[in-house]
């Protein structure tokens, strides 16, 4: 199921939460919503799921528009909403019939889907216990698992593994990427190796607009641009980087702090100076200890998109 | 209508496990026995076979207790912001105000089932009208579901429980109390509206077994406009700016 985006503004007060964005999202793709805290990832979230009506533009899915057709999408998408809200009082298997009954499963069909969602999700050993009675991990699974007991075609997860620890956020992203390979999957965080672990394609959001979009490895080059390295030459350290940077294709070197013998090398936009390196130390005859390459971290992309 | 159902469904399962339910039951089947049968002008004082001094206790003992069950309906909803969970999935705006208020209606509507052994009781004792009886009841019913409209909406503007508790009582009071004390002390149009916006009126011609068209729209039109205020504070989030 395709979503596609278009102008959507969504206004509170003067400030303007989500700013003319338009974007489109195939069927089968997972997408990541990345951006600092306040960017308008939810924002936009609500207003895909008819949660709330945007101030202009427009949601489509497969063509039916989110101020037309709220009955027909709100059927096809499962929503987790962030801080997962659930009612605390009900016991989850209640919870679940309750969830599968308003979206509409048919009910011969909903044992099997609520059995079927306790073991996707690993409930099974809590499944006679109130919601309120859970760890937040289960907590999220059941949030999870409500979100996906009628089996949408999209799903939208608000910062699926807040507050998991490390052993359910790797299972958490696995059940992801497995829900990936059949549906829509737009999730968000804030976390940027989740995104780059789940995600086929990421989408920077700040101020309430899109910075970036596309995979990781073509956001990690597109701010990358100069190759770095970072290299270790034992031999005299003042003589050595005077050396280096004679290189032509050497564009910057810096002597790395409290490290006899380590640099960083900045070539010059489009070309290598490894070889050249290499080449500088045969000639000195110096013994090049190490050379590595620096990759541009999904860290540093951020941060220079978002500041 | 199915999926109004499923919400009163639900609505009705959390008043009975959070003991909500049992409280409200008994207590008010505590109170009104209390004076109907035991304290001050009770059934024995006036010596007539008539649930008349009941259904006047449950006048009031109603209005106090109504605004405790739809405290939380749509305030607790919005607290714990489990509302967004709710109007993500495929149900209108319309249908979760109605599933409520259906849902609060028919715990009342239990609890006057529970005081059925009044009847069997006075019945027994003489002869009774059961004209009157029926009239009664359909009095409070028609008393319980305005209130509960009312207090749905006074518990959909807030957070807070609290608050939603006070004002429905504070809305209540115009129309059990205030409408009726200055309506009777003012002449002319200005005293016949305020009468006709009174509570106590309706209800008692209802009870008197008197179905009139008039007190019929009267409570259609005080449900409806609770019910649709609900609705449009819970649709607030689509044009908040």
């Amino acid at each position: 199921m395709s979503i596609i985006v278009e102008n959507l503004t969504k206004k509170y007060g003067e400030q303007k939460a989500v700013n003319d964005i338009s974007f489109e999202i195939k069927t089968g793709e997972v997408v990541g919503f990345l951006g600092p805290n306040g960017a308008g990832k939810s924002t936009t979230m609500k207003i895909i799921t008819c949660f709330m009506a945007p101030s202009s533009g427009d949601v489509k899915l497969d063509g039916h528009s989110i101020h037309t057709d709220q009955e027909l999408i709100k059927k096809k998408i499962g929503y987790l909403p962030e801080n997962n809200p659930l009612y605390q009082d009900m016991p989850i298997v209640d919870y679940l019939r309750f969830s599968a009954e308003v979206q509409g499963v048919e009910k011969n069909l909903i044992p099997g889907r609520i059995g079927e969602m306790i073991e996707k999700c690993g409930l099974d050993q809590e499944k006679h216990k109130n919601i309120n009675e859970l760890s937040k991990g289960y907590r999220q699974r059941v949030g999870l698992a409500q979100a996906m007991i009628h089996d949408p075609e999209v799903l939208i997860l608000d910062e699926p593994t807040t507050g998991l620890d490390p052993n359910q956020i790797v299972e958490i992203r696995k059940l992801i990427k497995e829900l990936g390979k059949e549906k829509t999957v737009i999730l968000s965080s804030h976390i940027l190796s989740e995104v780059e672990a789940t995600c086929d394609r990421i989408l920077i959001i700040n101020r309430g607009r899109i910075v970036a979009d596309g995979t990781s490895d073509t956001l990690r080059s597109q701010a990358q641009g100069q190759e770095l390295l970072k290299i270790n030459i034992e031999a005299e350290a003042a003589k050595v980087e005077k050396a280096i940077l004679e290189l032509s294709s050497v564009e910057k070197v810096t002597s790395l702090n409290g490290k006899e013998g380590w640099f960083n090398v900045q070539s010059k936009p489009d070309m290598s100076s490894r070889k050249e390196i290499f080449d500088l130390c045969v000639k000195n005859k110096w013994y090049l200890m190490e050379m590595s390459g620096l990759e541009t971290r999904l860290e540093d992309v951020f941060q220079k998109l978002t500041k | 209508m199915s999926k109004i159902w499923i919400i009163t469904r639900r609505e009705l399962a959390s008043f009975f496990d959070s003991l909500i339910a049992y409280v409200m039951i008994i207590l008010f089947l505590g109170l009104s026995g209390l004076f109907t049968w035991l304290v001050g002008s009770n059934m024995f004082f006036i010596n007539q076979a008539s649930l008349q001094v009941f259904f006047s206790i449950a006048y009031w003992s109603l209005f106090f207790f109504i605004p405790a069950i739809t405290m939380r309906m749509i305030a607790e909803e919005n607290r714990a912001g489990t509302i967004e969970l709710l109007i993500t999935k495929a149900v209108s705006d319309s249908q979760i105000v109605w599933g409520k208020f259906l849902a609060c209606l028919l715990l009342v509507a239990i609890a006057l089932v529970c005081t059925l052994p009044y009847y069997i009781t006075v019945s027994n004792l003489g002869n009774i009208d059961d004209g009157a009886v029926i009239g009664g009841y359909m009095g409070l019913l028609f008393l319980s579901a305005s209130y509960i409209s009312i207090g749905l909406f006074a518990s959909s503007v807030t957070q807070n429980q609290i608050v939603a508790f006070l004002l429905a009582l504070f809305i209540g009071i115009f129309f059990q109390m205030v409408f009726d004390a200055v309506g009777g002390s003012i002449r002319g149009t200005s005293g016949e509206i305020l009468n006709y916006l009174s509570m106590s009126s309706h209800y008692e011609s209802i009870s008197r077994g008197v179905v009139d068209s008039r007190d019929l729209v009267y409570f259609a039109s005080i449900i409806g406009l609770g019910a649709l205020l609900s609705q449009i504070m819970l649709s607030k989030r689509n044009w908040q700016s």
